[in-house]
């Protein structure tokens, strides 16, 4: 809804007045709703609600825990371990975002935590030092990533099938590379990283990867060509085409880019917890797409922005936590995250389908029968 | 569907032709391949035809097939239902509870079918009325549901001591040398099969799942479909659920977790286009057999367990691929007999 610059000003307003003299109060009267609807849309940004219910369950928790978000890690590292904790997802959550914004989706980036884990966890055992492991199992993660991807490009398939074979497919190779066995006693500097704070802060060393990473992310999707391109596969995958953009090499490298991130927190996984097993991240990815969905990335693709995301990250970190210190066991916690994954759906539709019905009756009453406008009929 | 009509009007050479449809008729070339392994794997394991062993095989196969179904009726409307596993999980155990606290066997099954349906339906109404993406709405149930079971459970599970003496017999009893199981998931598949190929409301999920506007212009309420597609997902992933409970007899809160992925993993190796609007319950129930007879040919012939998901991983893209590769040479060969 765009306004006509003419009408814009109170004096340009009042000059029309007198020319449009039967129209002008109507128009003046629309012109102040859609005026006082921009400043309600600016205000009803996803990320403004994301906002709100962050503060409202940080909140809550202090209602509940004195410690929910004592920053001293001396005495209570409630903080640092509530946010280590949700870190793994998180990078995920990050490389998922350009894949849904593309339309896609990639269930397989669980599998990828499980193989890489594994790999790691057989190599370390051979006795091949960690540095050398590391790079190799991330190059695992890139191939893994660049299956999905030519097998959704080259092929035409669904990315939610291709996904759903390799979520079983990469699964089913961590068992075989690993089998029933568990490898832990990974070198102390590393395992550091995984639930070690920056020294001399709270800050855990997961974090700051995490926002390192946001960073990219966030400059690369909201500030360079590439994110552009990614918008506009998301919005007309055949339109961006025609204009040049190369859709199957750019949703190939997403696919490859979310194989690596998942093999990276793969490593973080294993270090944090010190040990692999083939069932390391098992389950993850509901709570990553919930992550990505939470934070108003739009699941049918085109919109969507990485602060929402991230926003949705210490949202999720900070639910947990209190529902942690409240005394609810992890398996309830499944109530409230699925509750607030619906929740974080409907509402907008919610919102919308109100608004349509406002507008409905308005319409009615502002102006005549005789001349419909068309609206586009809500599927 | 609608693709091998215009195949079938221009016979250019028979033979290939009929290879070609052959091919394309996903249950056939999924019989086929099903009857081939059997026997391969009869020849290497003896063991593997003992009446009990195919009892075993396909108590667990009519199950998902059951689940399979349901799960066929939301992908031919382009919807996914990913929470089944949730569904049958938490039937499974109400069913349970409701038999510990002495209710009688028949009602607690009406119950937890009854269950399944409102489950189903309250998926229906997320996605329909709420307009919410399926896969968005099921992935948020599929966590709801499950910490549901989680609630009712309270830390507790429900042991074959608990449920009426005798309770899981009906999984391995056989008429007429038939298991009791399989001739349930007949009994749903037949009656399914008959419903999607000849009422209307049937060819209504095909027209709603391959073109949801055509649909709508010619009068089919697009939106109602889409939710009695999940209503009946919820019935029958709820029939899968009391059949579970019969099955195993000793019900925790994660029972059936992970069946999802076996469900909609049957649905799709069957020849379910995941698109929409094609495909058949007849091939969803084959594909669970399929899948099921290699889990059971991994333990009959003493391979490692852990070959299974990579199997199964592997032949749900090699099913889909197949696919796309049928419909390239097809729309090949079509493009060629137009040019001559």
């Amino acid at each position: 809804m765009t306004i006509d610059p003419r009408t814009q000003g109170p004096a340009t307003e009042a000059a029309q007045v007198p020319i449009e003299a039967t129209t002008a109060p109507r128009a003046n009267s629309r012109q102040v709703q859609s005026r006082r609807r921009q400043a309600l849309s600016a205000l009803a940004r996803w990320e403004v609600l994301l906002i709100a219910i962050l503060a409202a369950v940080i909140w809550q928790g202090m209602q509940v825990s004195p410690y929910f978000i004592q920053l001293d890690f001396w005495n209570s590292p409630n903080f640092g371990a509530s946010v280590s904790g949700t870190m793994e997802v998180a990078i995920m959550a990050l490389a998922m975002t350009p894949i849904i914004i593309m339309g896609d989706i990639d269930l397989s980036v669980e599998s990828m935590i499980g193989l890489s884990g594994a790999i790691l966890g057989v190599l370390w055992a051979a006795g091949i030092p960690i540095q050398v492991d590391i790079p190799i199992v991330l190059a695992v993660g890139i191939v893994g990533g660049l299956f999905n991807g030519m097998l959704v490009t080259r092929w035409g398939l669904p990315a939610l099938v291709v996904t759903l074979g390799t979520l079983a497919l990469y699964r089913g190779l961590a068992n075989v590379v690993l089998g029933t066995r568990y490898v832990s006693n990974f070198p102390k500097e590393f395992t550091a990283f995984g639930f070690g704070y920056v020294p001399g802060t709270f800050v855990p060393w997961t974090l700051l990867a995490f926002l390192l990473l946001a960073i990219v992310f966030w400059v690369v999707i909201h500030r360079t060509w590439i994110g552009r391109q990614i918008f506009a596969v998301g919005k007309n995958k055949d339109a961006a085409r025609y204009s040049g953009v190369r859709v199957a090499t750019l949703k190939t490298a997403m696919f490859a880019v979310s194989g690596l991130v998942a093999a990276f927190a793969g490593i973080v996984l294993a270090l944090r917890y010190n040990s692999v097993r083939s069932d390391n991240g098992t389950g993850l990815t509901l709570t990553v797409v919930m992550i990505v969905v939470l934070g108003g990335v739009d699941i049918n693709g085109g919109k969507g922005t990485i602060t929402g995301v991230i926003l949705a990250v210490f949202t999720l970190a900070a639910l947990q936590s209190a529902l942690r210190l409240g005394g609810v066991s992890s398996e309830y916690q499944n109530v409230a995250i699925g509750l607030l994954l619906i929740f974080s759906v409907i509402t907008p539709q919610i919102a919308r389908q109100f608004r349509v019905l406002v507008d409905r009756v308005r319409q009615g009453r502002n102006r005549p029968a005789r001349e419909p406008e068309p609206r586009e009929v809500a599927r | 569907m609608a693709l091998s009509a215009p195949a079938k009007a221009n016979r250019a050479s028979p033979v290939g032709s009929l290879v070609a449809r052959a091919a394309r008729s996903r249950e056939l070339t999924l019989a086929g391949v099903l009857i081939v392994m059997a026997t391969l794997v009869a020849i290497a394991a003896p063991n593997f035809l003992s009446p009990t062993n195919v009892v075993a095989v396909t108590a667990l196969a009519a199950i998902i097939a059951i689940a399979a179904v349901g799960e066929a009726f939301v992908i031919i409307t382009k919807n996914i239902d990913l929470s089944v596993e949730s569904t049958i999980g938490l039937v499974a155990f109400a069913v349970a509870l409701l038999l510990k606290q002495g209710t009688p066997i028949p009602i607690a099954w009406v119950i937890g079918v009854g269950l399944g349906l409102a489950l189903g339906m309250s998926n229906g109404i997320i996605v329909t009325v709420f307009k919410v993406p399926s896969i968005v709405a099921t992935l948020g149930t599929l966590s709801l549901f499950r910490g549901l079971t989680y609630l009712i459970a309270n830390g507790h599970e429900v042991n074959a001591n608990d449920l009426p003496a005798g309770y899981t017999q009906p999984a391995s009893q056989t008429f007429f040398g038939l298991p009791l199981f399989v001739i349930v998931a007949v009994v749903v598949v037949v009656s399914a099969a008959l419903v999607l190929r000849y009422a209307v409301i049937g060819r209504q999920f095909y027209a709603v799942g391959s073109n949801a506007e055509a649909a709508a212009t010619i009068g089919i309420r697009s939106r109602a479909t889409v939710f009695w597609a999940f209503a009946v997902s919820g019935m029958l992933a709820g029939v899968a659920g009391v059949l579970w409970g019969i099955q195993y007899g000793q019900l925790y809160a994660s029972s059936a977790s992970g069946q999802s992925l076996a469900v909609i993993a049957a649905v799709v190796v069957g020849g379910v286009s995941i698109s929409g609007g094609s495909g058949t319950v007849i091939g969803a129930a084959i594909g669970a057999l399929f899948l099921g007879l290699i889990n059971n040919a991994l333990n009959v012939l003493v391979l490692p367990q852990e070959w299974l998901q990579l199997i199964y991983g592997a032949v749900i893209l090699f099913a889909v691929s197949a696919d796309v590769l049928i419909q390239v040479r097809a729309q090949r060969a079509k493009a060629r007999s137009r040019v001559r």
